[in-house]
């Protein structure tokens, strides 16, 4: 019994893991824009609204984006914004950050994940995107 | 005691009253009459009763919506004045407005019986301002508002502890569906473009 559940516990361990370099490799980010748009009722790429920007998060700390009033939670997190952490959270942000004010039950579909994650990644960098401010609304 | 107007918001009132008492009965059977509940105003025995923990995600959660609730009061306060709206698309964008401001003293009375503060609009909000030329990229820009707002509450709604709190933002959730059919079909667009929405 509990082999059974140890060897379980690899397996899902595996499974996870094999997920998480998929994301950072396999993602499609044009799809992955797609799946923004259920973060788009908070967050904007260029500016602070009721979630903090997207810009310049590849490699950033969480919690430290300036002008934004983060949760004790998410500055005390010790997360350092990439792939894993980013595919990590999104899948269950209250989860990964007990505490958070990012009151978002999560993406828990592996490929959209992977796909936002790829577009996160690579419009987080756009230098358009990120210096046009005045966040962009149009419904489509 | 606080001085929430429970009556405006019948949604809160008569599911707090339910929270509360659930409550209550959880936190060791102590019985409370209908009228001795209501005096209480709010939902304010919820902190005494519930871990601090739930109490201040579920806080913090309306919290949130709060925020996403007051942007769109200031985009809405935005269109109304650019000028650019026709007097029976300004009618409309006033009215949905009004309804988000129902909403936040929905969703504030909520964060006040739970025994915390609501958060207060940001002193300005970083909106396309030059990019509005017309009625329609005003109204463009209000129903990629109330989309995103229809996205926060479906993503809000699981994550509550109270299922009455699950209720009130669904119903509120639906308020913010119509007004993006409506948007949408104003400017001449499918109001309503799927079956299904996240
Ligand atoms: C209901 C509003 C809301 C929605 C919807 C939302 N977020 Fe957030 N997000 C927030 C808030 C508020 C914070 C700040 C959290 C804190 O301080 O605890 C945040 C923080 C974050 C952070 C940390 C940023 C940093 O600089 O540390 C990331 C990454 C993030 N969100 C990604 C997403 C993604 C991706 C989505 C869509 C799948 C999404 N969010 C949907 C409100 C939201």
């Amino acid at each position: 019994m509990r082999q059974h559940k140890f060897n379980t516990y690899i397996l899902a361990t595996t499974i996870l893991f094999s997920g998480i370099s998929v994301a950072s490799a396999n993602g499609d980010a044009a799809a992955g824009q797609k799946v923004y748009k259920s973060c788009k009722g908070c967050h904007s790429l260029a500016d602070n609204r009721t979630g903090p920007r997207h810009c310049g998060l590849l490699g950033r700390a969480a919690g430290t984006e300036e002008g934004f009033n983060f949760s004790s939670e998410m500055k005390n997190s010790g997360l350092v914004w990439d792939a894993e952490t980013l595919d990590r959270f999104i899948a269950a942000p209250l989860e990964v950050v007990p505490g958070t004010t990012m009151g978002f039950a999560g993406i828990k579909d592996q490929t959209k994940r992977e796909n936002l994650v790829a577009y996160l990644i690579k419009a987080s960098q756009s230098k358009t995107a990120c210096s046009a401010g005045g966040y962009k609304q149009a419904d489509k | 005691m606080n001085t929430v107007d429970t009556e405006s918001f019948p949604i809160f009132s008569e599911s707090m009253t339910k929270t509360r008492r659930q409550f209550l009965r959880r936190a060791g059977g102590a019985v409370f009459s209908a009228s001795s509940i209501a005096v209480l105003s709010g939902c304010g025995t919820y902190s005494t009763s519930a871990s601090a923990e739930t109490l201040s995600q579920d806080t913090k959660i309306l919290n949130t919506a709060i925020a996403a609730e007051h942007e769109a009061i200031a985009a809405y306060q935005l269109g109304a004045e650019s000028g650019l709206l026709t007097p029976e698309v300004l009618k409309v964008a006033v009215k949905f407005q009004g309804h988000h401001k129902e909403h936040v003293d929905a969703l504030s009375a909520a964060v006040t019986g739970l025994g915390a503060e609501p958060v207060n609009p940001l002193a300005s909000y970083a909106f396309p301002v030059d990019k509005l030329k017309q009625e329609s990229d005003v109204l463009q820009f209000a129903a990629g508002l109330e989309r995103g707002a229809v996205s926060a509450y479906a993503g809000a709604i699981p994550v509550f502890e109270s299922k009455d709190l699950m209720a009130a933002a669904a119903s509120i959730l639906a308020d913010e569906a119509m007004h993006w059919a409506i948007l949408r079909n104003t400017l001449g667009l499918d109001p309503v473009p799927g079956a299904f929405f996240s």
